[in-house]
Protein backbone atom coordinates (compact mmCIF):
# COMPACT_ATOMS: atom_id res chain seq x y z
CA UNK A 1 0.00 0.00 0.00
CA UNK A 2 1.81 3.21 -1.25
CA UNK A 3 2.76 5.81 2.09
CA UNK A 4 3.58 9.20 2.41
CA UNK A 5 6.76 10.50 2.22
CA UNK A 6 7.42 13.39 3.63
CA UNK A 7 11.20 14.68 3.84
CA UNK A 8 11.97 17.85 6.19
CA UNK A 9 15.31 20.04 5.63
CA UNK A 10 15.06 20.78 9.64
CA UNK A 11 14.49 18.49 12.63
CA UNK A 12 12.10 20.64 14.20
CA UNK A 13 9.59 20.15 11.06
CA UNK A 14 10.54 16.44 11.05
CA UNK A 15 9.62 16.06 14.97
CA UNK A 16 6.79 18.03 14.68
CA UNK A 17 5.61 15.62 11.92
CA UNK A 18 6.00 12.79 13.41
CA UNK A 19 4.92 13.58 16.94
CA UNK A 20 1.30 14.54 15.14
CA UNK A 21 0.77 11.66 13.02
CA UNK A 22 0.57 8.27 14.83
CA UNK A 23 0.60 6.03 12.06
CA UNK A 24 4.22 7.97 10.84
CA UNK A 25 7.72 6.60 11.42
CA UNK A 26 11.23 8.21 10.71
CA UNK A 27 12.93 6.77 8.19
CA UNK A 28 16.80 6.79 8.94
CA UNK A 29 18.98 3.77 6.77
CA UNK A 30 15.73 2.06 6.20
CA UNK A 31 16.71 -1.73 7.38
CA UNK A 32 13.92 -1.35 9.91
CA UNK A 33 11.08 0.59 8.34
CA UNK A 34 11.29 -0.16 4.74
CA UNK A 35 11.19 -3.97 5.97
CA UNK A 36 8.47 -3.42 7.91
CA UNK A 37 6.72 -2.00 5.01
CA UNK A 38 7.80 -4.97 2.43
CA UNK A 39 5.81 -7.66 5.41
CA UNK A 40 3.11 -5.03 4.40
CA UNK A 41 2.72 -3.15 7.92
CA UNK A 42 -0.25 -1.26 7.75
CA UNK A 43 0.48 0.54 10.56
CA UNK A 44 3.28 2.85 8.67
CA UNK A 45 0.86 5.45 6.22
CA UNK A 46 3.88 8.28 6.77
CA UNK A 47 7.66 8.16 6.27
CA UNK A 48 9.09 11.08 7.48
CA UNK A 49 12.64 11.93 6.69
CA UNK A 50 15.08 14.91 7.45
CA UNK A 51 18.12 15.76 5.78
CA UNK A 52 19.47 17.94 8.42
CA UNK A 53 23.43 17.58 8.37
CA UNK A 54 23.65 17.68 12.19
CA UNK A 55 22.11 14.26 12.10
CA UNK A 56 24.89 12.72 10.27
CA UNK A 57 27.63 14.68 12.31
CA UNK A 58 30.30 12.58 14.46
CA UNK A 59 32.53 14.39 17.26
CA UNK A 60 34.63 12.37 18.76
CA UNK A 61 37.28 14.98 18.93
CA UNK A 62 36.96 15.29 23.44
CA UNK A 63 36.30 13.17 26.21
CA UNK A 64 32.27 13.24 25.43
CA UNK A 65 31.51 11.94 22.01
CA UNK A 66 28.26 12.58 19.95
CA UNK A 67 27.43 10.89 17.48
CA UNK A 68 24.21 11.46 14.86
CA UNK A 69 21.39 9.68 15.05
CA UNK A 70 22.00 8.96 10.80
CA UNK A 71 26.00 8.05 11.96
CA UNK A 72 26.17 4.44 10.06
CA UNK A 73 27.81 1.74 11.28
CA UNK A 74 30.31 2.25 8.40
CA UNK A 75 31.00 5.48 8.91
CA UNK A 76 32.19 4.46 13.18
CA UNK A 77 34.53 1.51 11.46
CA UNK A 78 36.06 4.58 9.58
CA UNK A 79 36.82 6.86 12.52
CA UNK A 80 39.98 5.67 14.32
CA UNK A 81 38.64 7.86 17.47
CA UNK A 82 35.71 5.62 17.89
CA UNK A 83 38.62 2.27 17.71
CA UNK A 84 36.81 1.29 21.33
CA UNK A 85 33.34 1.35 18.94
CA UNK A 86 34.61 -0.71 16.28
CA UNK A 87 33.63 -4.39 17.91
CA UNK A 88 30.00 -3.60 17.93
CA UNK A 89 29.77 -1.82 15.30
CA UNK A 90 31.36 -5.12 13.01
CA UNK A 91 29.41 -7.40 14.89
CA UNK A 92 25.93 -5.28 12.76
CA UNK A 93 25.02 -7.22 9.88
CA UNK A 94 27.14 -7.46 6.80
CA UNK A 95 28.82 -4.86 4.86
CA UNK A 96 25.64 -3.36 2.69
CA UNK A 97 23.77 -3.21 6.03
CA UNK A 98 26.33 -1.54 7.84
CA UNK A 99 26.37 1.14 4.93
CA UNK A 100 22.66 1.77 5.74
CA UNK A 101 21.78 0.97 9.46
CA UNK A 102 21.82 3.64 11.72
CA UNK A 103 23.00 4.61 15.47
CA UNK A 104 19.50 6.33 16.34
CA UNK A 105 17.82 3.07 14.37
CA UNK A 106 19.86 0.64 16.26
CA UNK A 107 18.25 2.26 19.85
CA UNK A 108 14.43 0.68 18.21
CA UNK A 109 15.78 -2.68 16.68
CA UNK A 110 14.01 -5.53 18.31
CA UNK A 111 15.77 -8.79 19.57
CA UNK A 112 17.71 -10.52 18.16
CA UNK A 113 19.15 -7.34 16.44
CA UNK A 114 19.78 -3.78 18.29
CA UNK A 115 23.77 -4.98 19.69
CA UNK A 116 25.15 -1.54 19.05
CA UNK A 117 22.44 -0.39 21.85
CA UNK A 118 23.75 -2.65 23.98
CA UNK A 119 27.11 -0.92 23.90
CA UNK A 120 25.52 2.59 24.52
CA UNK A 121 23.86 1.40 27.57
CA UNK A 122 26.76 0.18 29.37
CA UNK A 123 28.74 3.46 28.18
CA UNK A 124 25.36 5.58 30.12
CA UNK A 125 24.66 6.70 27.02
CA UNK A 126 22.39 10.04 26.72
CA UNK A 127 19.60 10.32 23.99
CA UNK A 128 18.50 13.46 22.42
CA UNK A 129 15.28 13.69 21.21
CA UNK A 130 12.73 16.60 19.82
CA UNK A 131 9.44 16.09 20.13
CA UNK A 132 6.33 18.37 19.11
CA UNK A 133 7.24 20.08 22.31
CA UNK A 134 11.19 20.50 21.78
CA UNK A 135 13.87 18.79 22.53
CA UNK A 136 15.61 17.12 25.81
CA UNK A 137 18.26 14.55 26.69
CA UNK A 138 16.77 11.40 28.00
CA UNK A 139 19.39 8.62 29.87
CA UNK A 140 19.37 5.38 27.60
CA UNK A 141 17.97 2.97 30.12
CA UNK A 142 15.03 5.14 30.82
CA UNK A 143 14.64 5.95 26.72
CA UNK A 144 15.01 2.08 26.41
CA UNK A 145 12.48 1.14 29.05
CA UNK A 146 9.35 3.61 27.23
CA UNK A 147 10.90 2.77 23.62
CA UNK A 148 7.49 1.31 22.71
CA UNK A 149 5.86 5.10 23.41
CA UNK A 150 9.27 6.72 21.97
CA UNK A 151 8.11 6.47 18.18
CA UNK A 152 6.47 9.96 18.03
CA UNK A 153 9.72 11.70 18.71
CA UNK A 154 13.01 12.14 16.44
CA UNK A 155 16.28 11.41 17.92
CA UNK A 156 18.83 13.66 17.23
CA UNK A 157 22.06 12.16 18.37
CA UNK A 158 23.47 10.05 21.78
CA UNK A 159 26.30 10.81 23.18
CA UNK A 160 28.53 9.57 26.09
CA UNK A 161 32.03 9.75 27.73
CA UNK A 162 34.59 8.27 26.13
CA UNK A 163 35.98 5.26 28.42
CA UNK A 164 39.04 6.30 29.95
CA UNK A 165 40.83 3.27 28.88
CA UNK A 166 40.77 0.44 26.22
CA UNK A 167 40.35 -2.15 28.51
CA UNK A 168 37.42 -0.45 30.31
CA UNK A 169 35.19 -1.20 27.32
CA UNK A 170 34.13 -4.52 26.88
CA UNK A 171 32.03 -6.09 24.41
CA UNK A 172 30.95 -9.77 23.33
CA UNK A 173 28.04 -11.20 20.67
CA UNK A 174 27.31 -14.77 20.69
CA UNK A 175 25.54 -15.71 17.10
CA UNK A 176 25.20 -18.54 15.59
CA UNK A 177 26.66 -17.63 12.31
CA UNK A 178 30.11 -15.94 12.12
CA UNK A 179 30.96 -13.34 10.83
CA UNK A 180 27.31 -12.21 10.72
CA UNK A 181 24.17 -13.47 12.47
CA UNK A 182 21.25 -12.32 14.93
CA UNK A 183 22.63 -12.64 18.38
CA UNK A 184 21.41 -15.41 20.55
CA UNK A 185 22.42 -12.94 23.54
CA UNK A 186 24.90 -9.34 23.38
CA UNK A 187 26.95 -8.44 26.29
CA UNK A 188 28.85 -5.21 27.02
CA UNK A 189 30.41 -3.82 30.15
CA UNK A 190 32.59 -0.70 31.09
CA UNK A 191 34.66 -0.85 34.06
CA UNK A 192 36.42 2.37 35.14
CA UNK A 193 39.04 1.62 37.79
CA UNK A 194 40.01 3.83 40.93
CA UNK A 195 42.72 2.38 41.87
CA UNK A 196 42.35 -0.83 41.50
CA UNK A 197 38.70 -1.41 42.60
CA UNK A 198 36.24 -0.48 39.99
CA UNK A 199 34.09 2.64 40.26
CA UNK A 200 30.61 2.81 38.30
CA UNK A 201 30.44 -0.68 36.88
CA UNK A 202 28.13 -1.17 34.16
CA UNK A 203 27.23 -4.39 32.07
CA UNK A 204 24.10 -4.79 29.56
CA UNK A 205 22.92 -7.56 27.95
CA UNK A 206 20.71 -7.54 24.89
CA UNK A 207 18.21 -10.29 24.43
CA UNK A 208 17.70 -11.38 27.60
CA UNK A 209 14.75 -9.23 27.79
CA UNK A 210 12.59 -7.29 25.24
CA UNK A 211 14.41 -4.12 25.41
CA UNK A 212 18.57 -4.53 26.39
CA UNK A 213 19.02 -4.34 29.87
CA UNK A 214 21.45 -3.64 32.42
CA UNK A 215 22.62 -6.42 34.31
CA UNK A 216 22.16 -4.56 38.10
CA UNK A 217 23.04 -7.76 40.17
CA UNK A 218 26.38 -8.36 38.33
CA UNK A 219 27.09 -4.39 38.39
CA UNK A 220 26.54 -4.44 42.42
CA UNK A 221 28.86 -7.22 42.45
CA UNK A 222 31.50 -5.88 40.62
CA UNK A 223 31.14 -2.35 42.20
CA UNK A 224 34.20 -1.15 44.35
CA UNK A 225 35.81 -4.31 44.17
CA UNK A 226 38.75 -5.52 42.66
CA UNK A 227 37.83 -7.48 39.18
CA UNK A 228 39.83 -10.93 40.74
CA UNK A 229 38.71 -14.33 40.64
CA UNK A 230 35.92 -14.32 42.91
CA UNK A 231 34.35 -11.03 41.87
CA UNK A 232 34.48 -12.05 38.28
CA UNK A 233 32.51 -15.46 39.82
CA UNK A 234 29.93 -13.47 41.50
CA UNK A 235 29.14 -11.35 38.62
CA UNK A 236 28.11 -14.18 36.50
CA UNK A 237 26.19 -16.06 39.35
CA UNK A 238 24.37 -12.46 39.60
CA UNK A 239 24.03 -11.91 35.36
CA UNK A 240 20.52 -13.80 35.07
CA UNK A 241 19.34 -11.79 37.60
CA UNK A 242 16.09 -9.69 36.61
CA UNK A 243 16.27 -11.08 33.47
CA UNK A 244 12.87 -11.85 30.91
CA UNK A 245 14.51 -13.69 28.11
CA UNK A 246 12.23 -15.33 25.41
CA UNK A 247 12.18 -18.22 22.76
CA UNK A 248 13.30 -17.08 19.00
CA UNK A 249 14.49 -19.44 16.57
CA UNK A 250 18.08 -18.82 17.46
CA UNK A 251 17.50 -19.79 20.98
CA UNK A 252 15.25 -20.73 23.94
CA UNK A 253 14.51 -18.37 26.68
CA UNK A 254 16.30 -21.64 28.99
CA UNK A 255 19.33 -21.90 26.88
CA UNK A 256 19.88 -18.14 27.41
CA UNK A 257 19.48 -17.74 31.23
CA UNK A 258 21.73 -20.79 31.45
CA UNK A 259 24.84 -19.44 29.18
CA UNK A 260 24.34 -15.60 30.07
CA UNK A 261 26.47 -16.15 33.93
CA UNK A 262 28.84 -18.20 31.43
CA UNK A 263 29.65 -15.45 29.26
CA UNK A 264 29.50 -12.89 31.67
CA UNK A 265 32.37 -14.66 32.99
CA UNK A 266 34.94 -15.06 29.85
CA UNK A 267 33.75 -11.10 28.78
CA UNK A 268 35.09 -9.89 32.32
CA UNK A 269 37.87 -12.40 32.67
CA UNK A 270 39.30 -11.52 29.25
CA UNK A 271 38.31 -14.65 27.30
CA UNK A 272 37.98 -15.29 23.39
CA UNK B 1 -1.88 8.64 -4.25
CA UNK B 2 0.00 10.86 -5.93
CA UNK B 3 3.49 9.31 -8.01
CA UNK B 4 6.57 10.99 -7.01
CA UNK B 5 9.38 12.23 -9.87
CA UNK B 6 12.53 10.21 -9.72
CA UNK B 7 15.72 10.78 -11.60
CA UNK B 8 19.02 9.01 -11.24
CA UNK B 9 21.87 7.29 -13.14
CA UNK B 10 21.39 3.81 -13.41
CA UNK B 11 24.35 2.41 -14.75
CA UNK B 12 25.68 5.60 -16.20
CA UNK B 13 22.36 6.40 -18.01
CA UNK B 14 20.41 9.00 -16.62
CA UNK B 15 16.61 7.87 -16.20
CA UNK B 16 13.04 9.18 -15.04
CA UNK B 17 10.55 7.95 -13.78
CA UNK B 18 7.37 8.30 -11.50
CA UNK B 19 7.33 6.32 -7.94
CA UNK B 20 4.59 5.27 -5.29
CA UNK B 21 5.61 6.83 -2.23
CA UNK B 22 7.54 4.18 -0.04
CA UNK B 23 8.27 2.29 -3.19
CA UNK B 24 11.53 0.46 -2.67
CA UNK B 25 14.81 0.78 -5.02
CA UNK B 26 14.14 -2.65 -5.93
CA UNK B 27 10.67 -2.84 -7.20
CA UNK B 28 11.87 0.49 -9.08
CA UNK B 29 14.70 -0.95 -11.20
CA UNK B 30 12.50 -4.69 -11.78
CA UNK B 31 9.39 -2.68 -12.14
CA UNK B 32 10.00 0.58 -13.49
CA UNK B 33 13.03 0.30 -15.62
CA UNK B 34 13.31 -3.56 -16.65
CA UNK B 35 16.64 -4.25 -14.98
CA UNK B 36 16.32 -7.93 -13.56
CA UNK B 37 19.51 -8.35 -12.72
CA UNK B 38 18.89 -7.28 -8.59
CA UNK B 39 16.37 -9.70 -7.05
CA UNK B 40 14.07 -10.30 -4.85
CA UNK B 41 14.98 -12.73 -2.23
CA UNK B 42 13.84 -11.69 1.65
CA UNK B 43 12.78 -8.12 1.75
CA UNK B 44 14.46 -7.82 4.74
CA UNK B 45 17.77 -7.79 4.41
CA UNK B 46 18.84 -11.23 5.24
CA UNK B 47 20.44 -12.55 1.90
CA UNK B 48 22.24 -9.88 0.20
CA UNK B 49 20.43 -11.19 -3.45
CA UNK B 50 19.06 -7.44 -4.14
CA UNK B 51 22.76 -6.07 -3.59
CA UNK B 52 23.55 -2.74 -5.80
CA UNK B 53 26.13 -0.02 -5.73
CA UNK B 54 24.51 3.38 -4.73
CA UNK B 55 27.51 6.17 -5.11
CA UNK B 56 30.30 3.39 -5.03
CA UNK B 57 28.73 1.95 -1.68
CA UNK B 58 27.10 -1.44 -0.99
CA UNK B 59 23.24 -0.87 -0.06
CA UNK B 60 20.18 -3.62 -0.52
CA UNK B 61 18.15 -2.46 -2.99
CA UNK B 62 14.96 -3.75 -0.97
CA UNK B 63 15.47 -1.77 1.93
CA UNK B 64 15.86 1.71 0.03
CA UNK B 65 13.48 3.74 -0.22
CA UNK B 66 13.81 4.92 -4.11
CA UNK B 67 13.34 8.49 -3.65
CA UNK B 68 16.66 8.38 -1.64
CA UNK B 69 18.21 7.74 -4.83
CA UNK B 70 17.53 10.99 -6.69
CA UNK B 71 20.52 12.19 -8.61
CA UNK B 72 22.51 9.95 -7.15
CA UNK B 73 24.36 6.95 -9.18
CA UNK B 74 22.95 3.61 -9.15
CA UNK B 75 25.06 0.60 -10.29
CA UNK B 76 23.55 -3.06 -10.89
CA UNK B 77 25.15 -6.35 -11.78
CA UNK B 78 23.49 -5.38 -15.46
CA UNK B 79 25.86 -2.59 -15.79
CA UNK B 80 29.45 -4.39 -14.70
CA UNK B 81 29.91 -6.21 -18.23
CA UNK B 82 32.29 -4.93 -20.64
CA UNK B 83 30.70 -4.37 -23.95
CA UNK B 84 30.18 -8.29 -25.12
CA UNK B 85 32.75 -9.53 -22.36
CA UNK B 86 32.00 -10.37 -19.25
CA UNK B 87 33.46 -8.70 -16.31
CA UNK B 88 36.82 -10.40 -14.71
CA UNK B 89 34.92 -11.32 -11.97
CA UNK B 90 31.96 -13.12 -13.62
CA UNK B 91 34.58 -14.88 -15.60
CA UNK B 92 35.88 -15.61 -12.69
CA UNK B 93 32.78 -16.81 -11.40
CA UNK B 94 32.17 -19.41 -14.34
CA UNK B 95 35.39 -20.38 -14.14
CA UNK B 96 35.40 -21.70 -10.03
CA UNK B 97 32.14 -23.23 -10.63
CA UNK B 98 30.66 -20.11 -8.31
CA UNK B 99 27.15 -20.00 -9.20
CA UNK B 100 24.60 -23.36 -8.63
CA UNK B 101 21.52 -21.80 -9.11
CA UNK B 102 22.43 -18.65 -9.65
CA UNK B 103 19.91 -16.71 -7.51
CA UNK B 104 22.74 -15.43 -4.98
CA UNK B 105 25.10 -14.37 -8.07
CA UNK B 106 24.09 -10.96 -8.59
CA UNK B 107 24.14 -9.78 -5.27
CA UNK B 108 27.51 -12.06 -4.58
CA UNK B 109 29.31 -10.22 -7.69
CA UNK B 110 28.16 -6.52 -6.19
CA UNK B 111 29.53 -7.48 -2.79
CA UNK B 112 32.18 -8.38 -4.68
CA UNK B 113 32.78 -5.46 -6.69
CA UNK B 114 32.66 -2.97 -3.64
CA UNK B 115 35.16 -5.02 -2.24
CA UNK B 116 37.79 -4.73 -5.02
CA UNK B 117 37.04 -1.37 -5.96
CA UNK B 118 38.61 -0.46 -2.69
CA UNK B 119 40.87 -3.09 -1.58
CA UNK B 120 41.97 -5.08 -5.28
CA UNK B 121 44.13 -7.52 -3.21
CA UNK B 122 42.23 -9.11 -0.43
CA UNK B 123 42.91 -11.27 2.21
CA UNK B 124 41.02 -14.39 2.05
CA UNK B 125 39.69 -13.18 5.35
CA UNK B 126 38.78 -9.89 3.70
CA UNK B 127 36.67 -11.50 0.92
CA UNK B 128 34.28 -13.85 3.21
CA UNK B 129 33.74 -10.74 5.64
CA UNK B 130 32.51 -8.98 2.09
CA UNK B 131 29.93 -11.44 1.46
CA UNK B 132 29.10 -12.35 5.09
CA UNK B 133 25.88 -10.21 4.27
CA UNK B 134 24.73 -12.58 0.99
CA UNK B 135 23.58 -16.03 1.82
CA UNK B 136 24.04 -19.04 -0.63
CA UNK B 137 22.38 -22.06 -0.40
CA UNK B 138 24.17 -24.29 -3.00
CA UNK B 139 27.34 -23.67 -3.35
CA UNK B 140 29.02 -23.51 0.53
CA UNK B 141 30.84 -20.23 -0.41
CA UNK B 142 34.08 -22.13 -0.82
CA UNK B 143 34.51 -21.77 -4.91
CA UNK B 144 32.81 -18.00 -4.27
CA UNK B 145 35.37 -16.92 -2.14
CA UNK B 146 37.91 -18.66 -4.71
CA UNK B 147 36.60 -17.05 -8.10
CA UNK B 148 36.71 -13.73 -5.59
CA UNK B 149 40.18 -14.29 -5.14
CA UNK B 150 41.03 -15.51 -8.59
CA UNK B 151 39.30 -11.87 -10.07
CA UNK B 152 41.83 -10.51 -7.36
CA UNK B 153 45.00 -11.87 -8.77
CA UNK B 154 43.88 -10.93 -11.97
CA UNK B 155 43.13 -14.90 -12.99
CA UNK B 156 45.85 -16.58 -11.66
CA UNK B 157 44.56 -18.94 -8.79
CA UNK B 158 45.82 -18.04 -5.55
CA UNK B 159 46.12 -20.08 -1.93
Amino acid sequence: MPVTVKTFTSTHDAAAALSSDRSARYLGGGTLVMRALNEGDISISTIVRASDHAMTRIDASGSRITLGAGVTFARILAERELGFLHGPARSIGGPAVRNMGTVGGNLFAPVPYGDFTVAMLALDAVVSVQGGLGGREIPIDEFLQSRDRQTGVLVLAISFAKPGSAEAFRYRKIARIKPKGGAVITLAAHLPVNGSRIVGARVALGSMAPTPIRARAAERALEGRALDTSTIKAAAAAAVEGTSPSDNALASAWYRREIVGVHVRRLLSGQE
Amino acid sequence: MAKTALQFQHNGRDVAIFVDGGTNLLVALRELIGDMTPKFGCGQGGCGTCSVLIDGELHLSCLTLAETVAGRSVETLDGIKEGPNLHPLQRAFADNFAAQCGYCTPGMLMAAKALLNRNPQPSRAEVVEAISGNICRCTGYEPIINAVLAAASGGRARA
